[in-house]
Parts: structure tokens; sequence; C-alpha cells
């Protein structure tokens, strides 16, 4: 699904991320760990195709095909969608054009939107004064409506309340258990992984990729216990 | 409306500016080509519409108002007209369905000189939408349209003019209104086709208490024209108010957008707000916005922003699958959104099929 060789990216001609690799197959959740600023956002973000994130080395393979010249959109297409840590506001675009932008469906945007409780915003421009925990929301309501091969989930369950976290985990649970779609998942407090089954972990140090593939679940808990300062000494020895 | 044969091109670009030749859910029709009248009839008791020169033979307050509006404005009105609408709703009549009139300039290099003038008696309530457009065969032609508006005694006026012209037309409209007391008088103007040269600052002055104005406009601005676009309120008695509204696009053209707001009485509250959106390197919008009062009790206050489509708003659309130009798309035409139009439910959907039809293909 994605195979990620040898990729470093600069940011302002700063490195940020030091030659990845890492696999994820179809139907495969992968959970990434890792400190503030070490480079996560960024690594979604230059498999995505933003601008200012600037590969210099590697290949990023999508769905079987290498995304070096293809266009933000074009992935879209390919099948990648991504879940912003902090998106825009978009004035004068409602919610509602996106959805019916990705999905043709009528009755499955009005579904998803109440199983979501985002029927208000999909008639308000988007982002525009959303809380935390909306934003969250509708960001997956639009993963979904997507129907996105591969989502990249930029801390899905931050700043979102228990109750919230529990319906967004059922719904992305439901999309993933089918086997058929693959997701990364950054996370810092580890919540959403009661609600999925994540198969793998990885962590990101100062933008090298250590641990890839190791139980999820035993990752975080040593992490809470020992932070990451354990996981710089480590290096990935365990 | 029958007795007359448009080519599918013009029928088309009449409707393009607002017109419904088929009349329906209309009060009343004014259609004029270059100096001549083609149509003019109401289907409304209560409201009168005919060519300028007529009223002014038939119609006592025609008479009466001539220039009344620009000589409160110390301005002198160019003469030798020829044409225009004269459209008097009486005294406590509302009317249901708008009101429409058409400019229409066909001749090549015709110089278009217009005479309009509406009244609303005392608590009568129209809505007028007026169309200003060109045939393919107006080359390097000129349109001059002056008009004056009566609003009178708790009246209410919403006036729509779409301008719909082309790229070798030069057009000096010149427009001003008195607005009695508690009348309103709402302006809307929206212009999304190239034209070559706009220059225009339609005044309303409030001049009796409690009195409200309020203008709207929606400009899109194409390669190689001018733009010169403002709307100006006065205030000469006290408790009135004002809102100034405008939205323009430049995709490579020359905007500037004015606004003038001022209070020559007390209690005088009104709002001017400008946003641009600035698409092409070559494009160029100028914000003005003006306010001026010797009185202390007003509240006068204005907001200008112009600024480009925002890098981060594009990538997020097109990291759903959009294409860079489907994301600038969209943000335009939600930047240039119908909404801020104080429109009547039926007009604002015709308002919206035009605009995307109109879009459609501009960028
Ligand atoms: N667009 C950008 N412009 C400038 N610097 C950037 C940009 N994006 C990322 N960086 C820098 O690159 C480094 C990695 O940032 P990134 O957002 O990837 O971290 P992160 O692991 O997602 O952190 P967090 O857990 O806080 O979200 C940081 O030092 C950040 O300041
Ligand atoms: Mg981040």
């Amino acid at each position: 699904m994605l195979e990620i060789k040898n990729l470093s990216v600069e940011v302002d001609r700063r490195p940020v991320l030091k030659n990845i690799n890492l696999k994820i197959e179809k139907g495969e959740v992968m959970v990434l760990f890792g400190p503030n600023g070490s480079g996560k956002s960024s690594l979604i973000k230059a498999i995505m195709g933003f601008s200012g994130y600037k590969v210099t080395r590697g290949e990023i393979i999508l769905n079987g095909k290498n995304v070096k010249k293809l266009t933000m959109d074009e992935r879209a297409k390919l099948g990648s969608g991504i879940m912003f840590q902090h998106p825009p506001e978009v004035r004068g675009v409602q919610l509602k054009q996106i959805s019916e932008y990705l999905c043709k469906d009528k009755m499955k945007i009005e579904t998803l939107a109440k199983e979501l409780s985002l029927e208000k915003h999909l008639e308000r421009d988007i982002n525009l004064s959303f809380s935390g925990g909306e934003i969250k929301r509708s960001e997956l309501f639009q993963l979904v409506l997507q129907a996105a091969d591969i989502l990249f989930l930029d801390e899905p369950e931050s700043g979102v309340d228990i109750e919230n976290i529990s319906i967004m985990g059922k719904v992305l649970d439901e999309y993933l258990s089918g086997k058929e779609k693959s997701a990364l998942i950054i996370t810092h407090t580890g919540y959403i992984l009661d609600y999925i089954r994540a198969g793998k972990g990885c962590l990101l140090i100062d933008g090298e990729l250590w641990c890839s593939g190791r139980n999820p679940k035993e990752m975080f808990e040593e992490i809470k216990k020992d932070g990451y300062e354990h996981c710089r000494e480590c290096h990935g020895k365990i | 409306m029958e007795k007359f044969d448009f080519n599918e091109k013009d029928a088309e670009l009449v409707a393009s500016s607002g017109m419904d030749l088929s009349e329906s859910a209309r009060s009343a029709s004014f259609l004029q080509e270059d100096s001549v009248v083609l149509f003019s009839r109401s289907l409304q008791e209560g409201v009168e519409i005919m060519r300028m020169e007529d009223a002014l033979e038939k119609v006592p307050s025609a008479k009466k108002y001539y220039g009344e509006a620009f000589k409160e404005l110390d301005k002198t009105c160019p003469e030798n007209t020829e044409g225009g609408y004269f459209i008097r709703i009486k005294k406590g009549c509302e009317v249901e369905f708008p009101i429409q009139a058409c400019l229409f300039l066909k001749g090549r290099a015709f110089k278009q000189r217009v005479r309009n003038m509406v009244v609303v008696e005392e608590g009568a309530k129209a809505h007028i939408i007026t169309g200003c457009a060109s045939s393919g065969s107006a080359e390097e032609s000129f349109h001059l349209g002056v008009s004056e508006f009566y609003v009178k005694k708790g009246a209410y006026l919403n006036f729509t003019m779409i301008h719909s012209w082309k790229e070798d037309v030069s057009v000096r409209p010149m427009s001003a209104a008195l607005v009695g007391p508690g009348a309103s008088f709402v302006s809307n103007y929206v212009c999304l086709k190239p034209v070559r040269e706009i220059v225009m600052y339609p005044t309303a002055v409030l001049a009796g208490e409690n009195a409200r104005a309020s203008f709207n406009s929606l400009i899109l601005s194409h390669p190689g024209t001018l733009q010169d676009i403002g709307s100006r309120v006065i205030f000469k008695e006290k408790n009135t108010q004002a809102e100034i509204v405008s939205r323009a696009v430049s995709l490579g053209g020359k905007v500037v957008a004015r606004g003038d707001l001022r209070a020559q009485a007390k209690n005088v509250k009104a709002h001017l707000e400008c946003r641009g959106l600035v698409i092409s390197e070559e494009g160029t919008i100028h914000a003005v916005p003006e306010l001026e009062t010797n009185y202390r009790d007003v509240d006068l206050s204005h907001e200008a922003a112009i600024g480009k489509i925002r890098k981060e708003e594009i990538e997020y659309l097109t990291s759903r699958g959009m294409t860079e130009e489907e994301a600038q798309s969209i943000i335009i035409r939600g930047f240039m959104d119908v909404d801020i139009l104080a429109l009547p439910e039926m007009l604002k959907d015709e308002m919206k099929k035009l605009e995307e039809k109109t879009l459609k293909g501009s960028f």
C-alpha cells in the first residue's frame, strides 16, 4: 500500500526527516509515536506532497506508484487521505460542498454527518470557528467520504472529549475492520488505540525512524513509563 | 414579450443581465435597445413604467422631481439623453414580484445615453432588477446612464443592477437617491463580465429621520479592465443608518473600490466593509474607504481587507483531490457570495444561477 525508501526531507533547507524506511501493507494499521517536533506531521505532509516539504532523497511508493512527479490531488486520487493536525479555515466554502465533491451518495453524507454530530456544520464555512473536537470529527468525516485507501491521521483524538473519542473510534474501527484500508496514525495519548486494532508501531525521534514493526501497545506503555528520553538513549536497540 | 425578434445570442445576453423575457414572476418590464424602447408594460396595478420622455409629458411627479436628486449633490447632469425608464410605484402599493428593466447596446460604436427615474411613493414597497448588456455587434460602444431615485416617507426600494458588458465597452453610470423619513433604499450591484472601463460613484442622500441605505456589490475584474466603483452615503438627518459592503476579485484587471460615509447629523450609524481577492499577478485592487463627520455622537466604522488566496487553503482542498484550478474556483465562488446582496429569496436563487452561469469559464 505504502512504501517509503531512504526518504530524506528538508523544510527551509533544514533536514527534518533522515533516511526513513517504512512499509504499510494493505489492511495494516501502523501507529507513529514521537516527541513534539520530531517530524511526524512532516512525514505525512511529505507523503501527500505539501509545498515546503522537499524530498532530497529516496522514494515514496503509493499503491504501487512512485509519487515523485504527482501533484497533491493526484496523490489523493491515488488513495491517500490526510487528517490535518491544524487545518486552515477556508472562508466561503462549506463543509457540505467538500462532502458533495468527495461523495456522490447524499444519503451516506447525511447518515455519517449524523453519526459524527456534524449535521449543522455542513452549512458552515469549513473549519471557521469549529471547536477542536469538531475539527477532528469533520476531518474524519471527509476522509471516510473520500473513501481513501490509506489514512494519515495526525493526532485524531487530540482535543476530543471521551464521548466523542468513542464515537470517532467506532467510525474509524468500522472503516478499517474490512481489512481493505490502511492507516498511519500519529498519537500522543494513545486513547485511539482502545478502539482500533493497530498491528504495528514505529517511533520518530529527531527525524529518524526507530522500532518499526513493534507491538504498538507495548511501545506506548514503555514510552509512558520511561519517556522519550529513554528512547533517545536506546536508539532502537531493544 | 412578443413583438420583437431577438436572435438567440442577444436573447441570452439580455437574460444574462437578469431580464426574464417570459415575464413570469415579474410585475412590470421595460426593454430598450440603443435608443429605441422595444417594450414597456406594467402587469401590476399601482406600477407605472414608461419611456422617460413620455413620463415628462404625462406624469406630473416626473417633471417635478427631474434632476432634483442631483441638485441636492450640486451636480449637473449631462443632457441629450434618449430614452431610459420612468418607474413609479404608487402610494402604499406593495409590489410582490420584481419590476424589471434592461438597457441593451447593439449598434457598433453606438453611444447610448439614457435617463432613468424611479419614484417609490409614501409607504410603497418594490424590488427592481435592472440589467445592462451589450450585443456582440456593439463594438467600441459607450453607455451613459443617469439615474435618480426618490424613496418617499416610509417606502422601501430594493434595486438590483446587473452589468453584463464586454471588453470594448465603456460605461459611465451616474446615480443619486433621495431617501425620505423612515424610508429604505437598498442597492445591489453585480458586475462579473469584462468591460473596458466603468467609473461610477452612486450616492444616497438620507434626507429624512430614520432613513436607511445599503449598498452591496460583487465585482469581478478581468485582465486589461478598469472598474472604479464606489458608493457614497450622505447623512443629512439624525438617526439615519447605512451599510456599504463590497467584494472584488481581480483576475488581472484594476479595481478601485471606494466607499464614503459622510455624517452631517447627529446619531448616525454606518459601516463600510470592503474585501478584495487578487488572483493574478497583474491584478490590482485599491480600497479607498472614507469616513467624515463633524459630530461626536456618530458611529462610523470601516474595515478593508485585500489579499490573495492563501496557499494553505488551496492545499487543504487539493489534499482532498481537487485540482488547483478547482480549488481556486470554489474559493472564488465562495468569496463572491450572493448572500451579501440583500435579495428576496426569489431573486437570490435567480442570482445564484446567473452567477454560476457567468462564472463558468471565467477562470
Ligand atoms: N512548514 C514548516 N515551516 C517551518 N518549519 C517547519 C514546518 N513544518 C515543520 N517544521 C519544523 O520541522 C520540525 C518537525 O515538525 P513536525 O510538525 O513534523 O513535528 P511533529 O512531530 O508533528 O510534532 P508535534 O508532536 O508537536 O505535532 C519542527 O521543528 C517544526 O518546527
Ligand atoms: Mg505534528
